[in-house]
């Protein structure tokens, strides 16, 4: 047994485990003094993570094929480490109040685990590995929702988190007995020779899929979403709705390509009536929202339909243009999620469309910036969010499915509506008793330069695309 | 030459900063930072001339064509994509040259004459995002680039025509220029992606046989583009935007409407010249055709205008008519035997962007002087500035095509070369060239001489203009004075290879006496005090006259068949149809959406179990789906 992969194909998820265990000891020794300095450390961990994630390595697998190793999985890991150091400076005002600050080491250590377990779901290359990280991912997960456990609010949506996980896990884990049963094996690559798409498997690909349905919140799997993103802590909203859901759509891309490939007619059909169910659905929900968190997950879910137009075609620039749009998407959503976070502390808990009456005229600044990530989220050009909504068509389209772009178009207009609502609200709509001027922080300040170079930037340098297209592989 | 591509980096860094935090600084820093960094470009730029000449010429006898820098940018799928990039060869480098010297001068001359003027700061901030624009316009290495640039010289044109924003002229005159080569832009566009379909690149040197293979194509594809072309260089019946033009700054005028943008035209064709004279020779003499027409009635407007300003936007439009002219009067790519024109037309566009740049910058320190753009407010006022009063006539002199200044020598390039395409051309251009020495002496005499406004002087003395506006003055009527001894055909020419200029004694003596009698005629009519045989015309043919003075009511016409065809019979129709039928039917849309909404509300009751219903039912229901569907 060759243990140097351990070091080389999976370098980020030990490095990663090892930042787990130094924050964790951190906490520990650290001081009252020492504990100021606690979101700098993680973020400072967390910038060496992403680059880890991008040292350039050649493709691999590892303890007999149960974990696998392609470049794509090092840039989408890191990816998802960078989306969680915006989260983590995001958070730092919320971590700093009174009733958190004692614990903001429990913070950092539950999200750390969830993204290890993210990790070693995009490295599994056998459905156990797959299992564990998926749990790995999902129950810190219920912890973060219910972080504010003396909140009625939080405590419930934590409740209803877990619950939902453990029917979906449950159900999922189910149909991969089925898998199991009729192919007689776990791994990836033995059981995609064996799959003849009888009914059972079918039932075993919806189930399977269900699974992650639920994590990528896709209609009719998505109805913990609304109340869990509501409930949780702002911060843990924002990792929800963009780490965990970018992470389990690559996953979901990648396990259809490789294992179901047999299946693909089958698994085609299923997407194109989820995606047209997840954008429909959503938007309808999200025109009628008053609560600009539940509206922001609303729109969570139309964006998830728009990613599964990069999953359906199955080809390389589905993978190409699902990894883009998902770094799009972060930047845009952890923008708009970094202003409702730091608005939400600083007038203590407003988060309705109504509070955001008048907010241009109070704190110009954030509402521009909130604008530019709602124009990118809503595609309009020249933002990010038009480029990368364009490759994801631009994918389906070439997979064949003209009528599934045409819905997603007509959709996309539907959803520049309400991302208009809140611009008009902040703009125009004006108010009696505005949110007050306030200045933000450092951190928040930085993780919104971040974000909002994202938004301006991703789509104009083709380099960042093309970077992307050199590794991606389909069918 | 790598360190070309900060002749495009560093105008657009200047132009963030200036555009972002120029409000923080000081207007004289901003100026003084504009100008350094322009001062750093030009050097740069004449730097790479010097470089680029003195590298010299290839085994074929030709300036290798370099490309320092090129990245694909937008791949579109086989092989077509669209490169961002530097490409230096003769006319762009001729080009750099120009427009960073003359960029240079404005600088300088803004210095003074913007002094005091609100928004100091953004003034520099565009001109910065012009010159970048423009540079990045001639040395594109691709036609889609020249198109991107190409739009961005139109913004910034916008930007400085409308700088004076709260003038209402200004507003008007920056939309009607913005409006018109836009809308010329669509044919350019157009012709870009014709182009670009059947020769499978949108480089400037695309594979023979694709050409030969798209037959008429090419030709339909060149001609469009001559249409963008024809918008930005004012070319008739798309000039109307020009005159109006002159409603902002008058430097800006001397920039962007005399020597660099306007003539972005005459420098498409040159730079698509070889495939005009391959495949399509017959509509670059129609470009010849249009550009000889346009000069005329440009020099027939000009002889009327009482706005100095206006005046000297005609002269721009008659004089770009010569260089299109020029350009369509070749028959082949070998200068000795019907490719002069083309050499004849960048020598021109270069001693021409010199000498208009100087004659505006005159006509701003008159102005800036008499606080007016009306001759009836000038006259006689050679006596208070005499060293605007000396280069202007220095620059009127070379327009007129006296010798020895600069413009003889182009003038007698163009004239030959038309001579050589047909004599009917050649006569009809000696006599433009006769009008336009007749109209700049009008001009000349009714602002230095004349009837002097006695009693507008008395009350405001005219003065010199300050330092910082008289010296890009004194350097542009040097440059006049010697660039007509430029060997420029060793430099620029059709084919590329050395061309000795000769002067055609014959053309050069018919166009010199034609001057001449211009100019004496000009001086018997206007240069004294009283004008009898000048107000005798203009009473008897008087309509001619008004007409020529309303430009043969070109713009009434626009304005007939926007308003009242276009408006009236096809936008109220579309109007009516987009407020009923289309906004009805995306109510209807809001409608139905909101209904459903409302119907399908229960499903997020917020109960767990309901939540896990959905989900199982929602599971088992795809499957069967599945199951049914495959």
């Amino acid at each position: 047994m060759d243990y140097t992969s351990i070091f080389t194909l999976m370098r980020a998820e030990t490095v990663l485990a090892a930042i787990l265990v130094l924050v964790f000891l951190y906490d520990l020794i650290a001081g009252e003094r020492g504990r100021r300095w606690f979101s700098a450390v993680t973020c400072g961990l967390l910038v060496v993570q992403a680059v880890v994630c991008l040292l350039p390595g050649g493709e691999g697998e590892a303890f007999g094929g149960m974990f696998q190793y392609h470049p794509m999985h090092g840039i989408v890991k890191a990816v998802l480490a960078m989306g969680a150091l915006i989260v983590c400076l995001q958070a730092n005002t919320w971590l700093r109040r009174e009733d958190t600050r004692h614990k903001q080491g429990e913070f950092y250590i539950l999200t750390l685990s969830t993204l290890l377990g993210m990790y070693f779901m995009i490295g599994a290359g056998n459905f156990l590995l797959f299992f564990i990280g998926l749990e790995l991912a999902s129950v810190p997960m219920a912890c973060l929702v219910a972080f504010d456990k003396y909140k009625r609010h939080s405590a419930e949506a934590g409740a209803k988190y877990i619950l939902c996980a453990l029917f979906s896990s449950g159900l999922m884990l189910y149909g991969i007995s089925f898998l199991y049963g009729t192919t007689g094996t776990l791994y990836f690559g033995d059981m995609a020779a064996r799959l003849d798409g009888s009914p059972l498997q079918v039932m075993a690909l919806v189930f399977f899929f269900s699974g992650l349905g639920f994590k990528i919140s896709l209609v009719p799997f998505h109805l913990w979403t609304a109340d869990a993103y509501q409930g949780a802590p702002t911060a843990v909203t924002s990792y929800l709705s963009v780490v965990s859901k970018g992470a389990a759509a690559f996953v979901l891309l990648t396990v259809l390509v490789k294992v179901f490939a047999p299946m693909v007619r089958e698994w085609q059909t299923l997407l194109w009536i989820v995606t047209v169910l997840s954008i429909t659905v959503a938007n309808l929900f999200a025109i009628r929202q008053k609560d600009l968190k539940r509206f922001m997950a609303f729109s969570s879910i139309s964006q998830a339909g728009y990613i599964m137009l990069a999953v359906i075609g199955g080809n390389a620039l589905g993978m190409t243009s699902l990894v883009f749009y998902v770094l799009v998407y972060m930047a845009a959503n952890l923008a708009v999620f970094g202003v409702l976070s730091v608005v939400e502390q600083h007038s203590g808990g407003k988060v309705g469309l109504e509070d955001y009456n008048g907010f241009y005229k109070t704190n110009p600044r954030l509402a521009v910036g909130m604008t530019l990530a709602l124009f990118s989220l809503a595609g309009i050009p020249p933002f990010a969010g038009f480029f990368s909504k364009f490759f994801v068509f631009a994918a389906a389209f070439k997979g064949g499915f003209h009528v599934l772009v045409f819905i997603a178009l007509i959709n996309t207009v539907i959803s520049l509506y309400y991302y208009l609502l809140i611009v008009k609200a902040m703009y125009i709509t004006p108010s009696d008793t505005p949110i007050g001027t306030f200045r933000t922080d450092r951190y928040t300040r930085i993780s919104l330069a971040i974000c909002l170079a994202g938004v301006l930037l991703l789509g104009v340098v083709s380099a960042v695309y093309d970077g992307i297209d050199l590794f991606a592989f389909g069918l | 030459m790598e360190y070309t591509i900060l002749i495009l980096l560093l105008p657009f860094v200047s132009f963030l900063v200036l555009g972002l935090a120029g409000m923080k600084m000081r207007p004289v820093v901003a100026g003084a930072v504009g100008t350094a960094v322009l001062a750093v470009v030009a050097l740069l730029s004449w730097w790479t001339a010097f470089e680029y000449f003195s590298a010299g010429r290839d085994a074929a006898g030709v300036f290798p064509t370099v490309i320092p820098w090129n990245t694909v940018w937008l791949p579109i799928g086989g092989a077509l994509h669209i490169d961002l990039g530097v490409l230096l060869d003769p006319i762009s480098v001729m080009m750099l040259v120009v427009i960073s010297t003359v960029s240079l001068m404005v600088h300088i001359y803004s210095l003074g004459y913007m002094k005091g003027e609100r928004g100091f700061q953004r003034y520099y901030a565009f001109l910065a995002l012009f010159t970048m624009s423009m540079m990045g316009l001639v040395v594109a290495t691709n036609i889609f680039q020249m198109y991107l640039f190409w739009e961005l010289v139109g913004v910034s044109s916008y930007l400085l025509i409308g700088f004076y924003y709260t003038k209402k002229e200004a507003v008007a005159a920056s939309k009607k220029a913005f409006i018109v080569t836009r809308f010329a832009d669509l044919g350019f566009l157009i012709g870009i992606l014709i182009y670009g379909y059947y020769a499978g690149t949108f480089s400037f040197t695309p594979e023979a046989h694709a050409l030969v293979a798209a037959g008429t194509m090419i030709p339909l594809a060149l001609g469009l583009m001559f249409v963008g072309g024809a918008g930005k260089s004012a070319m008739f019946p798309l000039h109307i935007w020009l005159p109006d033009a002159m409603e902002g700054p008058t430097p800006v005028s001397a920039l962007i409407h005399a020597a660099t943008m306007v003539v972005a035209g005459v420098y498409l064709v040159a730079r698509m010249f070889p495939l005009f004279i391959g495949y399509a020779p017959e509509v670059l003499h129609w470009t010849a055709y249009i550009g000889a027409f346009t000069a005329l009635y440009a020099a027939v407007v000009a002889c009327v205008q009482s706005d100095i300003k206006r005046v000297l936007a005609f002269s721009t439009i008659s004089q770009i008519g010569f260089m299109i002219v020029a350009l369509g009067v070749c028959t082949s790519a070998d200068p000795h035997t019907g490719g002069l024109g083309y050499m004849a037309s960048m020598f021109h566009l270069f001693t021409h962007a010199m000498f208009k740049a100087l004659l505006f910058l005159g006509a701003g320190c008159i102005i800036h002087a008499v606080h007016s753009n009306e001759m009836s407010a000038m006259g006689g006022l050679r006596r208070y500035m005499p060293l605007t009063h000396a280069t202007f006539l220095v620059a009127c002199l070379a327009i007129a095509g006296i010798w020895p200044l600069s413009g003889f020598f182009s003038k007698d390039e163009i004239l030959t070369a038309c001579f050589a395409f047909s004599p009917v051309m050649g006569w009809t251009m000696t006599a433009i060239a006769g009008l336009t020495a007749f109209y700049m002496f009008r001009l000349y005499y009714g602002i230095f001489w004349g009837t002097e406004n006695r009693e507008l002087h008395a009350a405001h003395t005219p003065h010199e203009a300050p330092l910082t506006m008289t010296l890009p003055l004194v350097f542009l009527a040097a440059v006049t004075c010697v660039a007509g001894f430029i060997p420029f055909g060793e430099f620029v020419s059709a084919d590329g290879a050395a061309y000795a200029i000769h002067i055609d004694t014959g053309v050069a003596a018919v166009s010199l006496c034609v001057a001449a009698a211009a100019i004496a005629l000009a001086t018997w009519m206007y240069a004294r005090d009283r004008q009898p045989v000048a107000d005798k015309l203009a009473a008897t043919f008087s309509g001619l006259h008004r007409a020529a003075y309303r430009r043969f009511y070109i713009d009434e016409v626009y304005q007939f068949i926007s308003h009242r065809v276009i408006f009236a019979c096809i936008s109220t129709p579309i109007a009516w149809f987009d407020r009923h039928v289309v906004d009805g039917f995306m109510n209807l849309l809001a409608r139905g959406a909101n209904g459903a909404a409302w119907l399908i509300r229960d499903m997020q009751s917020g109960s767990v179990q309901r939540y896990c219903i959905w989900f199982l039912g929602g599971a088992l229901g795809l499957t069967v789906l599945i199951l049914l569907i495959c």
